[in-house]
């Protein structure tokens, strides 16, 4: 096989590609931060004691765990709309999505950080006269985010990958950009290598840190 | 409260207190009366509600039904304090706990989980609070142990720790719960010798305990606990050292073997 590889010509859409390598960290980085609220709210109503909060807020964990991201975009993008009969801009149903779709995750995260945490700590804070809402934001949440935090990390690279898919709705990241400079040139090879490069420069580290945190903080343990 | 009703008032009561778990009555109406600087010893075989008891006298459990009484005022349902009842969070105050797993806060070092009760629940100032706190650890031997954090103490100087933050709550009541049931037998000594001195300097305590010698030692009065109610109650040497009721025999033999 003699294949002559041509970045040159890809290389002439790089702006391209760093508009869309832009726009996938503004779409991580902004479903991030509404998960992280998403997630909060629904670990809450889960450890609320009150079993209609934590039953919908366990509905809710089921559906977004138990479909494809995939299926989930296209259904807010295309059927959605039909049953509140207004359109939805892509770019509002792929936020959406992905912030509802990592918020189910991430409020399993933090429900397994909370709830892992040894009862006696509750009653020790207890026993010192601690109000249940000094017990959790003294004793139990510094305990249970040190544990949280690598598993967070972790879900946050997947978070990241998982952004590509909104392409799929024409939201212009940077999976969709690769696939405009494939139609521009012709060269896929070099479109598809360049966009994975660009990938691994940003998720490399971050799994990294991932790996260092949690080496770190098992020895602290 | 007038001097002469100190004398002879309780400081906590539990009155005709009685837990259910499911269907299972751990605690069948018992009646017991702390007076100030009263030391008592809870002892009997593993099952009959003595810690589902003490854990009752600060609320650590929900008793399902009789009342406790604080300072002879009712202890209410609520954690704050109402005009008829005290709180729960007032009654935790003045009653300090002390656990057989210790339970440090592991992410605090040995100063902090000393300070942390009167700081954040107290609302004292913090270098006041920390002069306290260091006195309290040179009583229990732990003056070097200030900037440790508890994975690195041994279980009788956790153990020392834990009792040095329930009385930096300055409480007036301290409740302990088979405190040296965890620990390695040669570190069990010197936390005895804790609150033995305690019990010396006039401290209330419920003491929850199956080390017989050191309740006989220490208490001044010693209940036997047997199927949820109080079987025997005495001075030691009536309980203890010559028990009448066969099935305290059989339960202090065992021990004294």
């Amino acid at each position: 096989m003699t294949y002559t590889w041509d970045f040159h010509s890809v290389w002439q859409y790089r702006d391209l590609f760093m508009w869309g390598l832009w726009i996938s960290v503004v779409y991580t980085v902004g479903s991030i931060v509404l998960g992280i609220l998403i997630g909060f709210l629904t670990c809450a109503m889960r450890l609320s004691g009150w079993r209609i909060l934590s039953f919908i807020a366990r509905v809710y964990q089921e559906i977004f765990r138990c479909t494809p991201l995939l299926v989930q975009l296209l259904w807010f993008y295309y059927a959605f709309p039909l049953l509140i009969g207004a359109s939805i801009d892509n770019r509002v149903a792929a936020l959406l999505t992905l912030s509802l779709y990592v918020g189910a995750f991430y409020a399993e995260i933090f429900r397994g950080g909370i709830v892992s945490i040894d009862k006696g700590q509750r009653e020790a804070a207890a026993a010192i006269g601690m109000s249940s809402w000094q017990a959790m934001h003294r004793i139990i949440l510094p305990q249970a985010l040190k544990r949280m935090l690598p598993s967070f990390i972790n879900q946050s690279v997947i978070q990241f990958k998982n952004t590509s898919l909104v392409s799929v709705i024409s939201v212009a990241d940077l999976a969709y950009m690769a696939a405009v400079v494939n139609g521009q040139t012709y060269r896929p090879l070099e479109s598809y290598t360049f966009m994975a490069v660009l990938y691994i420069a940003l998720l490399l580290p971050m799994t990294q840190i991932a790996d260092w945190v949690e080496k770190r903080l098992r020895v602290s343990d | 409260m007038t001097t002469t009703s100190t004398a002879t008032a309780p400081v906590i009561e539990a009155i005709g207190l009685r837990k259910t778990f499911g269907t299972h009555e751990v605690l069948k109406g018992l009646n017991l009366g702390l007076a100030r600087g009263e030391v008592v010893a809870l002892i009997g075989p593993s099952g009959s509600g003595k810690s589902t008891f003490i854990r009752c006298l600060n609320r650590m459990e929900h008793p399902t039904g009789g009342e406790i009484r604080f300072r002879d005022k009712p202890v209410g349902e609520s954690f704050r304090d109402s005009e008829a009842a005290i709180g729960i969070g007032t009654l935790r105050r003045h009653v300090g706990m002390v656990f057989q797993h210790f339970n440090l806060f592991p992410h605090k070092t040995v100063l902090q989980n000393v300070t942390e009760g009167p700081i954040v629940v107290c609302k004292r100032p913090r270098r006041e609070t920390e002069e306290l706190a260091k006195d309290l650890l040179a009583q229990v031997g732990l003056s070097d142990k200030h900037a440790a954090f508890p994975n690195h103490l041994s279980g009788g100087q956790k153990q020392r720790v834990a009792i040095a933050r329930a009385l930096a709550m300055q409480p007036d009541v301290l409740l302990l719960d088979e405190v040296t049931s965890a620990l390695d037998p040669e570190l069990v000594g010197e936390v005895l010798a804790v609150i033995r001195s305690l019990a010396e300097a006039g401290m209330t305590m419920a003491i929850v305990t199956h080390e017989m010698a050191f309740a006989a030692e220490v208490a001044s009065r010693v209940l036997f606990l047997d199927q949820g109610v109080i079987a025997e109650e005495g001075s030691p040497a009536e309980v203890i050292l010559n028990p009448a009721n066969p099935r305290l025999q059989a339960f202090v033999a065992r021990f004294k073997a």
